[in-house]
C-alpha cells in the first residue's frame, strides 16, 4: 500500500485543517482527520452527508490547497464510460479516413480521443483532483464499473491499449445516501459521514462565506435553521441555505426592513419545498420572533 | 494465525473479528488501512484510533452507536478500567461478545429455483388464476412468475439493439473500417427496460393483526424476487425491514423482521407514520418513481387530514399507488370510511389484500391492468 505521509507540506491532520481554513473551508477535526488519511493512504474519499453540508465544496477546498484543478463527474442514472472515460471524435475519424484515401491513417491517435473526467485525472494525476459527484444518483452497473478503476486506478481501451495512472490520483466522491452504496465501493474508500455542523461552527461558516453579514444576524440565522431542520421537512435547509439566508435577509434590512420580517421575507431561500412552506407557515413567525428578540 | 502476528497488532485483528461477527462487512484491505492510518496519525490519542477506525471502515451511520460499542470493547477495555462504560454499554458488550462465540449463522443453502418459468402472457388474468391456490403454492407461482410480471421502465442505459433507436456511431465506424468504409446496415441503441422500485409500506397496527404475518410472508417473497424493493412497517412507530428480508431463508427473515418490529397490534395513527416516512429524504426517495404498495385496512381514527395530506404527497413521489385492503376482498364491499374515501384520488387502485393468493395476483397484474 503506497503511503505518502506529507503532500504538498500537509503532514497531519491539524495542517490540513489549517489549510482547509485558509481555503475558506471549516472543517472539523474528525473530517480533517478522515481527509487527510485518504491523502496519505492514497485512497478515494468517500462523503456522505445530507444534501447541502457541504460534501462538494470540501473537494473544492481540497483541490484548492492542493494547487490542483478540479475535474468535476457529475453522475446521473444511465451514465455510461463514454461519459466518464473517454469517446472517439466519431466524425473527425470519418473524415479522416475520407481524406486519407488509399493511404494509411491512425484514426486513434490522440487526436481523435475525447477525454472524459476519469481519463483526464488518470493521466495527470499530479494536476487534478476528481470529484465524482452524487454516486448514488447512479446505477449499479456504474457503481461496479468504478470498482475496477478505483482499485487499479487502470483504464484499458481497446484501441490503445492500458493506460495506467504514474500515481494514484486524488479522488473524492460524494453521495446524498438516497440509496446505499455496495459494500466493495465503500470498502476502497475512506469514508466520512458529514453532519450538520454544531451552531458555533455554523455561525463561523456564515461569517466567512457572506461577505457582509453581521456576526449577530449569523447567531440568529443559524438558531432559526437549527429551528427547522428539527422539523419533520422534506427538504431541511443545507449549510449553503443558511449563508444565503443570512445574506439575503441583510440585504432587505439593509433596504429598510425590520428584522423579524426581513427574515420571514427571505425565507424563501431557506424552504425550498411547498409543503415544507406549509407546514411551517403557522410557526414560523414564532420561532423568527423567538430568535430575533 | 494470530500467534504469529506482532502483540501490537493483536486489538487490530481482534476488532475486526468482532466487527464481522457483528455482521459488519470487513475486508482484509480495511483492516491493513485501519493499522496504517493508526500509524500515520501517531497515535497522539485513543481519538486518533477512533477516528482511524471510522474514516477506514466506514460503517452506516445508523450502525454507528453499534460500531462505538464494539470499539470502546477492544480498544478500551483493554487500557481504561471498564467501570468508565455506563451499564447499557456493558449490555450491548454481551451481545456483542455472544455473537462472536456462538451467534455465526450457519451457510445458506442454496435453495434451485426451477428453472425457466414459462412466460406470462400479458393477457393473462392473474387474479383469477390465483384464485383457489393454498398460500404456499400462490407465493411459489408468484416468485416464478415475478420476474416477468413486475412493472419495468424505460432505463436511461442504452444497449445495441435490432429495431429502431439512436445510432451507435462506435459500432458504426467499426463496421465502416471492416468494410473499407462502406456501410452495409446502420447499428442502432436502444434504451433498454429495467425492474421498477417497487416501496411496500405494511400497517401492522391492532386491526390488521390477522394480515401482518401473512402480508411479511409476501414481503419476504418479493423481496426475493426483485432487488429493487423497500419494506417498511407503519405502527406507532417507522421500521424498515429491507435488510432482514434479504435473508433467503424465510423463517430467519421474519424473526429477523419480527424483531425489527417493536410496535406489532399497537395503536396506529396511519397519517402521522406515513408523514414520518415522507419527512426522512432518504426514505421519501424511495418512493420516487416506484410502484407504492400500501397493504392497511385504511381504519384510521379522528382526524384523516394527516393521511390524505401524506397520500397526496406519496403520489405525487410515486409512478403509481396500490392500496391493498383485507376488507377490499368481501362481497359487496364499498368504501365507508371517510378516510379512506379521501384518499381514493390519490391511489391508482384499491386492491383486495384478504389472501395471500389474492395479493399476488394484484400485485402482478398490476401494471396490465394500468395499461388497460
Amino acid at each position: 500500500m503506497p503511503i505518502r505521509r506529507s503532500i504538498v507540506g500537509i503532514d497531519s491532520p491539524d495542517r490540513l485543517s489549517i489549510a482547509l481554513r485558509d481555503a475558506q473551508y471549516l472543517a472539523d477535526d474528525s473530517l480533517a482527520t478522515t481527509a487527510y488519511l485518504a491523502l496519505a493512504l492514497a485512497k478515494p474519499l468517500l462523503l456522505e452527508g445530507a444534501p447541502g453540508v457541504g460534501k462538494t465544496e470540501g473537494a473544492k477546498a481540497i483541490a484548492s490547497i492542493l494547487g490542483r484543478q478540479l475535474v468535476r463527474l457529475q453522475c446521473y442514472e444511465g451514465i455510461d464510460s463514454a461519459h466518464a472515460l473517454y469517446e472517439w471524435n466519431y466524425p473527425r475519424q470519418m473524415l479522416a479516413i475520407r481524406q486519407a484515401g488509399a493511404e494509411y491513417v491512425n484514426i486513434y491517435g490522440d487526436d481523435f480521443l475525447i477525454e472524459r473526467p476519469m481519463l483526464e485525472a488518470l493521466r495527470h494525476p499530479r494536476d487534478t483532483v476528481l470529484l465524482i459527484d452524487e454516486i448514488d444518483r447512479a446505477d449499479h452497473e456504474f457503481e461496479a464499473f468504478l470498482l475496477e478503476f478505483l482499485s487499479d486506478f487502470s483504464i484499458s481501451i481497446p484501441e490503445r491499449g492500458t493506460i495506467r495512472a504514474e500515481e494514484h490520483p486524488v479522488v473524492v466522491l460524494t453521495s446524498n445516501r438516497t440509496r446505499e452504496l455496495h459494500e466493495a465501493l465503500r470498502r476502497r474508500c475512506v469514508y466520512h459521514w458529514i453532519s450538520y455542523p454544531e451552531p458555533a461552527r455554523e455561525a463561523e461558516i456564515v461569517m466567512m462565506r457572506a461577505s457582509q453579514v453581521a456576526h449577530d444576524t449569523a447567531r440568529r440565522v443559524v438558531e432559526a435553521v437549527g429551528a427547522l431542520r428539527r422539523e419533520p421537512l422534506a427538504k431541511p435547509p443545507g449549510v449553503a441555505e443558511t449563508v444565503e439566508w443570512a445574506e439575503a435577509a441583510t440585504l432587505l434590512h439593509e433596504q429598510g426592513a425590520p428584522w423579524p420580517s426581513a427574515f420571514r421575507r427571505a425565507i424563501g431561500v431557506a424552504l425550498k419545498d411547498q409543503d415544507d412552506m406549509m407546514f411551517m407557515e403557522p410557526r414560523l413567525d414564532e420561532i423568527l420572533r423567538g430568535v430575533a428578540a | 494465525m494470530t500467534d504469529a502476528l506482532p502483540r501490537p497488532l493483536l486489538p487490530f485483528m481482534q476488532f475486526s473479528a468482532l466487527l464481522r461477527a457483528n455482521d459488519f462487512s470487513v475486508a482484509p484491505e480495511q483492516t491493513q488501512s485501519f493499522v496504517a492510518a493508526v500509524g500515520l496519525l501517531g497515535p497522539r490519542s485513543m481519538e486518533d484510533i477512533h477516528r482511524a477506525a471510522l474514516a477506514t471502515i466506514g460503517p452506516a451511520p445508523e450502525r454507528r452507536e453499534e460500531f462505538d460499542a464494539i470499539f470502546r470493547l477492544v480498544f478500551l477495555g483493554q487500557t481504561v478500567a471498564a467501570s468508565t462504560t455506563s451499564d447499557m454499554d456493558d449490555e450491548e458488550e454481551l451481545e456483542a461478545f455472544d455473537d462472536r462465540d456462538g451467534g455465526q449463522e450457519p451457510p445458506e443453502t442454496d435453495e434451485m429455483e426451477e428453472s425457466g418459468g414459462a412466460p406470462t402472457g400479458a393477457e393473462r388474468l392473474f387474479a383469477r388464476q390465483f384464485g383457489g391456490l393454498s398460500e404456499n403454492e400462490a407465493l411459489r407461482r408468484f416468485r416464478r412468475q415475478a420476474p416477468n410480471a413486475l412493472p419495468r421502465r424505460k432505463s436511461r442505459r442504452l444497449a445495441p439493439s435490432k429495431g429502431r433507436g439512436r445510432l451507435d456511431m462506435r459500432r458504426a465506424l467499426r463496421e465502416a473500417v471492416r468494410r473499407d468504409g462502406e456501410l452495409v446496415r446502420l447499428p442502432v441503441l436502444q434504451r433498454r427496460d429495467r425492474r421498477r422500485r417497487i416501496l411496500l409500506l405494511i400497517d401492522v397496527s391492532g386491526s390488521m393483526k390477522n394480515q401482518t404475518d401473512l402480508y411479511l410472508r409476501f414481503a419476504h417473497t418479493l423481496a426475493q424476487a426483485t432487488d429493487r424493493l423497500e419494506v417498511f412497517t407503519l405502527g406507532t412507530r417507522l421500521t424498515r425491514i429491507t435488510r432482514a428480508l434479504r435473508r433467503r431463508s424465510p423463517d430467519q427473515a421474519l424473526a429477523l423482521a419480527s424483531t425489527l418490529v417493536a410496535d406489532w397490534d399497537g395503536g396506529t395513527r396511519l397519517g402521522d407514520a406515513l408523514q414520518a416516512f415522507l419527512s426522512v429524504p432518504r426514505f421519501a426517495g424511495a418512493a420516487r418513481g416506484a410502484l407504492c404498495i400500501v397493504m392497511s385496512d385504511g381504519l384510521e381514527r379522528g382526524d384523516h387530514t394527516a393521511m390524505t395530506d401524506a397520500m397526496e404527497r406519496l403520489d405525487r413521489h410515486a409512478w403509481a399507488v396500490l392500496w391493498l385492503s383485507p376488507l377490499a376482498g368481501e362481497d359487496g364491499y364499498a368504501v365507508e370510511t371517510a378516510a379512506l374515501k379521501s384518499v381514493l384520488p390519490h391511489i391508482d387502485r384499491l386492491g383486495d389484500g384478504s389472501s395471500v393468493a389474492s395479493v399476488c395476483g394484484e400485485v402482478l397484474g398490476f401494471e396490465r391492468r394500468l395499461r388497460a
